[in-house]
């Protein structure tokens, strides 16, 4: 017996075209299974915010179907509503008002009664290290902790889809493995999670299935490690102490940035031992090592191609 | 299912609407005191004493029901206008616009604010009157169901020049040449029927004279107009103010790209 599980999201031919006539979404289609751990990755104005603001009704759609736990936005969208919590990009809670009441006032709108709610903001902002924080002002937060009280208010109604638009940009390394950590834990219990990142490494960390989107088209869409094969290329950077010739490496390639540190790109094909041997054979030692962290340019320009538009050019270099 | 969790999200947005203005009570609920508190000294004392009687009252008496309903007036008016505003401006709004919330509720929400508001500060306005004059009343109802929808009229007004703006100032210019100027020539002050007949049929075109009569129907027992017209007049704008509102949060004008 077949049993058709919901998905947790169906966009078809979404299309958006901004007053003044930009077109930030080209016709999209993106699917969500429930329980999924989902990336939505791309550059800087790909347009996935515009995704997740027609997805939660903050934008208006041009053309397309949205349907949220198979309630058609366009139909039942107060049932649709329902099952998302939102983290926007941006901060967008009433700085003035303090931590507790932010949190209690927005389950009143999805219909918490207020002795529910006042539990589980407590329950929330212990977990998020913000509950010391919670007769303040939201504007007395520190960056990450503003982030950490929108991801709290998200959860108070105890939606079954969680979307984060960047819930890690401007946050610390440690910070953001607890963030991560978190989001691990909630997704076990079920909770559908769909993310914006511009780290490559964060989606690989955290997701199972993984859309690619720029310029307002999908360019992508698969699973996480059907996509990191595709990546073959990875570039490390060698820290090198030479003592006379320039170093010379065959069947690499390879870049020379100063007289002490070269960039190699080496494939799924080739070894870095490779690399090594022929540096000693030249008499260079190699002082350190590091991985070039540009994986996601990598990974775009091997998607979206030469065609890469010159924002993603710029972000490439270092 | 769903009425019930209506019923929790308006009282969520009544709330944070009160203590917002209950918070900041020091530029809310103190000016208005004090600005009512100038007139009955000035108009009311000083210069009252001198205009004698008005409609057959003394001027004190004739005036303080016209200053308690400017007070609601502008009170509703600004506490909707600058709330829901600011909830546009720092994106708060979107909080409830994620929601489930139904329009509608919005709406009741901020206008059931703007309401408390406006008539807390009649009432505050009441009390500091009772210090200059001696308050009768002749019908207690009418001044509750007058205030009520005025209150509600103002809040709704404020609610739709707040989606409109643009920016802060926005909010205050329909106060300043609209609200101000209506409500001085609404017979605040004067008896409209002092006027030379011309004017009194431009009068007649003013919504404020109708409020303002109701309202002193309810104390003094006089008015300019006739009730029935006063209240078809509050009701009409309500449902029209209410129509519009609805439709622009409908369609997002202002909060949805
Ligand atoms: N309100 C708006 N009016 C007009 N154009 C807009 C509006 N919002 C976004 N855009 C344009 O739509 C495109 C997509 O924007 P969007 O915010 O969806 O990008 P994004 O993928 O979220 O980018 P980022 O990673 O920088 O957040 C951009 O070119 C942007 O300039
Ligand atoms: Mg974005």
């Amino acid at each position: 017996m077949v049993i058709d599980m919901q998905n947790a999201l169906d966009i078809s031919g979404l299309k958006k075209v901004y007053k003044g006539g930009f077109q930030a979404l080209k016709g999209i289609d993106l699917t969500v299974k429930q329980g999924d751990f989902f990336a939505l990755l791309g550059p800087n104005g790909a347009g996935k915010s515009t995704t997740i603001g027609v997805i939660t009704s903050l934008v208006n759609k041009t053309a397309g179907q949205v349907k949220v736990y198979g309630h058609d936005i366009d139909h039942e969208l107060e049932d649709a509503k329902s099952f998302i919590g939102l983290v926007p990009q941006e901060f967008n809670f009433n700085q003035f008002e303090s931590l507790m009441r932010i949190l209690v006032n927005q389950a009143g709108y999805y219909g918490v009664e207020r002795s529910v709610a006042h539990e589980r903001a407590e329950k929330y902002l212990k977990q998020l290290d913000l509950w010391d924080k919670r007769n303040d002002a939201a504007r007395m937060l520190s960056g990450g902790m503003k982030r950490r009280l929108m991801i709290a208010r998200a959860l108070m109604h105890e939606p079954k889809m969680l979307i984060l638009d960047e819930p890690t940009a401007g946050v610390d390394i440690e910070l953001r493995r607890s963030m991560w950590d978190f989001l691990r834990e909630l997704n076990s219990q079920g909770i559908t999670i769909i993310l914006t990142t511009h780290y490559l490494e964060e989606a690989e960390m955290l997701c199972r299935n993984i859309a690619i989107i720029d310029s307002g088209i999908i360019v992508e869409n698969t699973d996480m490690k059907s996509l990191l094969a595709k990546l073959d290329v990875e570039t490390i950077v060698l820290d090198l102490s030479i003592g006379g010739a320039e170093p010379k490496l065959n069947d690499f390639c390879y870049r020379i940035i100063d007289d002490h540190t070269i960039e190699v790109d080496i494939k799924k094909s080739q070894r870095i031992n490779d690399v090594f041997s022929q540096l000693t054979e030249q008499n260079i030692n190699v002082l350190s090592l590091r991985n070039k962290s540009n994986r996601l340019e990598e990974l775009f320009v091997s998607i979206i191609g030469t065609g890469a538009s010159s924002e993603k050019q710029t972000q490439g270099a270092q | 299912m769903s009425s019930a969790r209506n019923m929790i999200a308006l009282k969520s947005i009544l709330h944070k609407e009160v203590h917002r203005f209950m918070r900041i009570w020091v530029q809310t609920l103190v000016p208005p005191a004090i600005t009512i508190s100038l007139y009955f000294v000035i108009f009311g004392e000083l210069i009252g004493s001198r205009i004698g009687q008005m409609g057959g009252f003394d001027y004190m008496s004739f005036i303080v029901p016209g200053l308690i309903m400017m007070s609601v007036i502008t009170n509703s008016y600004s506490n909707v206008a600058s709330s829901f505003f600011s909830a546009k401006w720092q994106r708060n709004v979107e909080e409830m616009l994620v929601a489930p919330v139904p329009n509608w509720v919005i709406v009741a929400g901020y206008v059931g604010g703007g309401m408390c508001r406006g008539i807390l500060v009649g009432c505050i306005v009441t009390l500091i009157s009772l210090l200059f004059t001696e308050i009768q009343v002749h019908n207690i109802w009418i001044i509750i169901v007058t205030v009520a929808l005025t209150s509600a009229t103002f809040a709704l007004g404020g609610l739709i020049n707040a989606i409109f703006a643009g920016s802060f100032d926005d909010i205050s210019i329909i106060p300043t040449f609209i609200l101000t100027p209506l409500t001085y020539l609404g017979g605040v002050f004067y008896s409209i029927t002092l006027l030379p007949d011309f004017w009194q049929g431009v009068s007649q075109a003013n919504p404020i004279v109708y409020m303002v009569n109701a309202f002193r129907y309810g104390f003094l027992g006089i008015s300019d107009v006739s009730l029935v017209a006063a209240f078809s007049v509050l009701t009409g704008f309500i449902i029209t103010l209410f129509v519009i509102a609805m439709t622009l949060i409908t369609k997002g004008i202002g909060l949805r790209s």
